[in-house]
């Protein structure tokens, strides 16, 4: 039986935590609970519930910076930068449908915790590079603060890049700030529509490479293969039945036209090329970021993984290789979703060795509780790196309060 | 400048420590001899002055691993160096430390365009990564005016900055990984050609960390390719207000432009004098805004911005016709410093950053502030990202000047975070801000940071008295219930 502990304010997340850390109670750390099911499952007797804690607190445009408390959704973040033609660059996804749940159910706190990013993450960095400052308590049952509401602040450590990607490990934010930026004025996509049939991955990472080495400022660079573009809501990308890459530029009119036009030239020896404006490519793009393509077939197992951008299609199609399921290629090659058929480790041997061979990483984002149980959800850490985690969970939440296992197995 | 209690057991091994290090670095690459050692005594922050322990000087991870593991087991102190230029006094040598340069360390190890990255030794100078890859059309963003001089490893410590770190980011958006050694003797390797982290983002923790974590033996960055032309416009304005209010329009626009500079009469006059970069003496204050892209693109924004200007009354105006005025227009404002520094034997160089909306309000306060000293203050600014650089003039031959100036400094960055912003926006912590960091942290923030320290370093002998006015011994800071008041263990440093 789970008890809610629901905190109103900041100081009731301060009690509950300092309760927690003398009674030993371990807490799930949750928002909304819209990614839940991202990381180890943890069965938990409590919820600190943070959902009460929301709302934008500080907006000022001309100072490109947003505070709202962790558990604002992202859809309110962004209609109130929608209004002012700004947004946050790292460009949010929304991995409910691929998770099995709602659209739009996420949370600032969770995205920051999550430390997730779209296609732009190539150009505008991801959450992280967004994320100037906070308050928290952590698991000693201690409030504290780092950054602040500027971007250019080097005043002690950053701990807001630890609590990036942490899960709500180390402590549970009470207020968030983040950098925006003005909205780009218009959106153009160029499209290289390979031929009929076969394997296209190896071109669309050598069009990506490309795109990616001119001066033109891509904002996104995507490679889907044939069976993933049929599902595209753009007719252009889907109609033709062909495996297509996509390459993005965003700016003020002219320059997006002068750039698209140059793409176009620089690619057109590979394939045929097409051109999606601003509508097509706002519809194309958030897609790729929420990787939905992938969301309909809830059995298979997905990983996300990292990699140096040229060696994505070479690692993808290795792990595919006499393997039912499929890849999705963005930043540039870097990031592969993986969908993989249904497998008692989900395949993760494979998966890491391949990883490995190249360096990078890989995530296993969708699989059934107890295959996340038994397989690292996260890429496995040995030796010194290990030990410098440990210690800083340690640190922060010495008594192992704060969402313990999300990341790893509790030893 | 009270730093910790040189540890005399230490000092007394000397020799010992010296024949040791000779045992692992190549000759010639431990010095101990008093004339050799002054050229160590401080780094940019040449205010505080301290002759180090020795100086190693090696060439190889291993040799540092060896170094550092030889440290951790005998309790002796590590101050890293990169190129010692920094500013904040981060690379300050202790009386009972080794100063470990990574001078030696000069190698770029590979040049990637197709991953559009490069591996380096930490050694090699900003510029000098630029200058590897620009015959290739690539560029490394961050540019830190002392680019000629200050080493990449350097800048991963500082998490420098530069005139264009508004549209590019920082070093720590800019760098993909790192090889360190930890202060036991482990390598580690962390990040590398792909993005982020799979567990605690470790290297977000690094870049900015001033030496306290690890030694950096190798870089991984990335490297953009440099845009087809950019340009610059000068606008001139009656008053600071005026050029902040254009600044504030600019980006109100939707504009954010590659660099945009502020300065104040004084140093705009100082510039001028120094460099005749072109600058009008008519104005109270003068900004320079650089738009970089393809040519439709910048010519499309100068022209906004010209319209931007005209509605802000600006009174005056000038867009580089060619390249070589661009980099006149910059050479003023890349030559501040030194432009200021003639006028006065001596100057310090703060660096606060404040929410862009306060600048007039803060320029004010530091011109009474300038009053109440009696000490002179140029101002320039990273008006963009609101880094404030106010440069306090006096002559340390005066009895007294020094102290007022440093008064003035921490009284300006107190103003910065009363007014919402921060103590150090790119210079580091350092020394030199390090009891002010009170201002802004309260006792506990501090002590989860020290905590990540205590992670890396749970001995403390990685760049001590750096940074937090106090060290906490890390078994302390492992606690649940903290002592406050009495002092618990007299032994531990407090200073």
């Amino acid at each position: 039986m789970t008890e809610m502990l629901k905190a109103e304010t900041e100081d009731q997340v301060l009690d509950t935590i300092k309760w927690a850390a003398a009674e030993k109670k371990p807490l799930e750390v949750r928002g909304t609970g819209s990614k839940s099911m991202l990381g180890r499952p943890t069965e938990l007797d409590h919820v600190l519930d943070l959902s009460a804690l929301s709302g934008v607190s500080f907006y000022e445009p001309a100072e490109l910076v947003v505070s709202a408390g962790p558990a604002t959704p992202v859809a309110e973040v962004e209609a109130l930068l929608n209004d002012h033609n700004q947004q946050m660059a790292f460009e949010p996804p929304d991995l409910g449908p691929l998770l099995g749940n709602p659209v739009g159910g996420g949370t600032l706190g969770g995205l920051l915790a999550c430390n997730l990013a779209g296609p732009r993450r190539i150009k505008a960095g991801s959450a992280r590079d967004h994320f100037l400052g906070f308050t928290a308590v952590s698991g000693r049952g201690e409030m504290f603060k780092s950054g602040g509401r500027v971007v250019k602040n080097v005043t002690g450590f950053d701990l807001s890049k630890l609590m990036a990607g942490s899960y709500g490990t180390l402590a549970a934010m009470t207020e968030v700030t983040v950098k925006v930026l003005p909205a780009p004025e218009k959106t153009r996509t160029v499209l290289v529509n390979w031929a009929k049939d076969g394997i296209y991955d190896h071109d669309g990472t050598k069009a990506m490479t490309e795109a990616l080495a001119s001066p033109h400022e891509v904002s996104g660079a995507a490679h889907l293969p044939a069976a993933v573009a049929r599902r595209s809501a753009v007719d252009y990308v889907a109609g033709g039945g062909r495996a297509v890459t996509a390459i993005r530029v965003e700016g003020p009119e002219p320059s997006v036209a002068h750039r698209c036009e140059a793409l176009r030239t620089l690619l057109a020896p590979l394939g045929e090329t097409e051109e999606l404006h601003t509508e097509n490519s706002q519809t194309l793009w958030r897609e790729i970021r929420d990787a939905i393509y992938l969301a309909a077939d809830q059995e298979r197992h997905i990983w996300r993984l990292s990699v140096p951008p040229t060696e994505g299609s070479r690692v993808a199609l290795q792990i595919l290789e006499g393997r039912p399921g499929e890849a999705l290629y963005d930043w540039g090659g870097g990031l592969i979703w993986l969908t993989l058929g249904v497998a008692p480790d989900a395949c993760a041997n494979v998966v890491r060795q391949h990883v490995a061979a190249v360096g990078g990483h890989a995530m296993l984002v969708r699989a059934p509780e107890d295959v996340r149980d038994r397989v690292s959800v996260f890429e496995p850490q040995e030796g010194p790196l290990d030990e410098i985690t440990r210690r800083i969970k340690d640190g922060f939440d010495p008594s192992r309060i704060l969402n313990p296992g999300r990341m790893h197995k509790e030893s | 400048m009270l730093m910790p209690e040189p540890d005399s057991a230490t000092i007394a091994l000397r020799d010992e420590i010296v024949g040791t290090m000779q045992g692992i670095v190549p000759a010639g690459g431990v010095i101990f001899e008093e004339d050799e050692l002054r050229a160590y005594d401080c780094d940019g922050l040449m205010a505080y002055k301290q002759l180090p322990l020795i100086v190693v000087l090696p060439e190889t991870t291993e040799q540092v691993s060896k170094i550092l593991k030889y440290c951790h087991e005998n309790g002796v102190k590590i101050v890293p160096r990169g190129a010692g230029t920094g500013l904040s006094g981060g690379a300050l040598p202790l009386a009972d430390a080794i100063t470990l340069g990574l001078g030696k360390f000069k190698e770029i190890i590979e040049t990637d365009y197709e991953n559009r990255c490069v591996v380096t030794q930490p050694g090699v100078t900003n510029l000098a990564l630029t200058q590897a890859v620009e015959h290739e059309g690539f560029y490394y963003a961050p540019d830190p005016s002392s680019q000629i001089a200050c080493s990449i490893g350097g800048n991963v410590a500082e998490n420098s900055g530069g005139v264009h770190c508004l549209k590019y980011g920082l070093t720590t958006n800019n760098v993909l990984g790192v090889e360190m050694v930890l202060m036991n003797g482990d390598i580690v390797r962390i990040g590398g050609k792909h993005l982020d982290a799979p567990g605690y983002d470790l290297l977000g923790v690094i870049n900015g960390s001033e030496g306290l974590l690890g030694v950096i033996t190798e870089v991984t960055v990335r490297i953009l390719k440099r845009p087809e032309t950019a340009k610059a416009v000068l606008l001139g304005f009656d008053s600071n207000e005026a050029g902040g209010d254009c600044v504030a329009a600019i980006i109100g626009a939707g504009i954010i432009p590659g660099g945009m500079e502020m300065m104040d009469t004084f140093a705009i006059k100082a510039a001028e004098e120094f460099v005749q970069a072109g600058y009008p003496l008519d104005v109270t204050s003068l900004l320079i805004v650089e738009l970089d892209g393809p040519a439709a693109e910048v010519d499309h924004l100068i022209s906004k911005i010209e319209a931007i200007g005209r509605q802000q009354n600006a009174k005056y105006m000038k867009v580089s016709e060619t390249e070589d005025e661009r980099q006149r227009f910059w050479s003023g404002r890349k030559a501040a410093f030194p432009a200021v520094g003639r006028l006065s034997p001596d100057y310090l160089c703060m660096d606060g950053t404040i929410p862009r909306g306060q600048l007039s309000h803060v320029l004010t306060r530091m011109g009474e502030l300038s009053e109440k000293y009696g000490l002179r203050v140029a101002n320039v600014f990273h008006a963009g990202d609101g880094n404030l650089h106010p440069l306090i003039l006096f002559d340390a031959n005066e009895s007294g000047e020094l102290e007022a100036a440093e008064k003035f400094g921490a009284d300006i960055l107190r103003l910065c975070v009363e007014v919402g912003g921060v103590l150090t926006g790119e210079h580091g912590v350092g020394v030199e801000k390090r009891d002010l960091m009170g201002e802004m942290f309260t006792e506990d923030d501090m002590k989860h940071q020290q905590r990540v320290k205590c992670a890396f370093d749970p001995g403390h002998l990685l760049n001590p008295g750096k940074v937090y006015p106090t060290l906490h011994r890390c078994a302390e800071l492992g606690k649940m219930h903290i002592h406050h008041g009495q002092v618990p263990f007299p032994d531990i440093p407090r200073f």
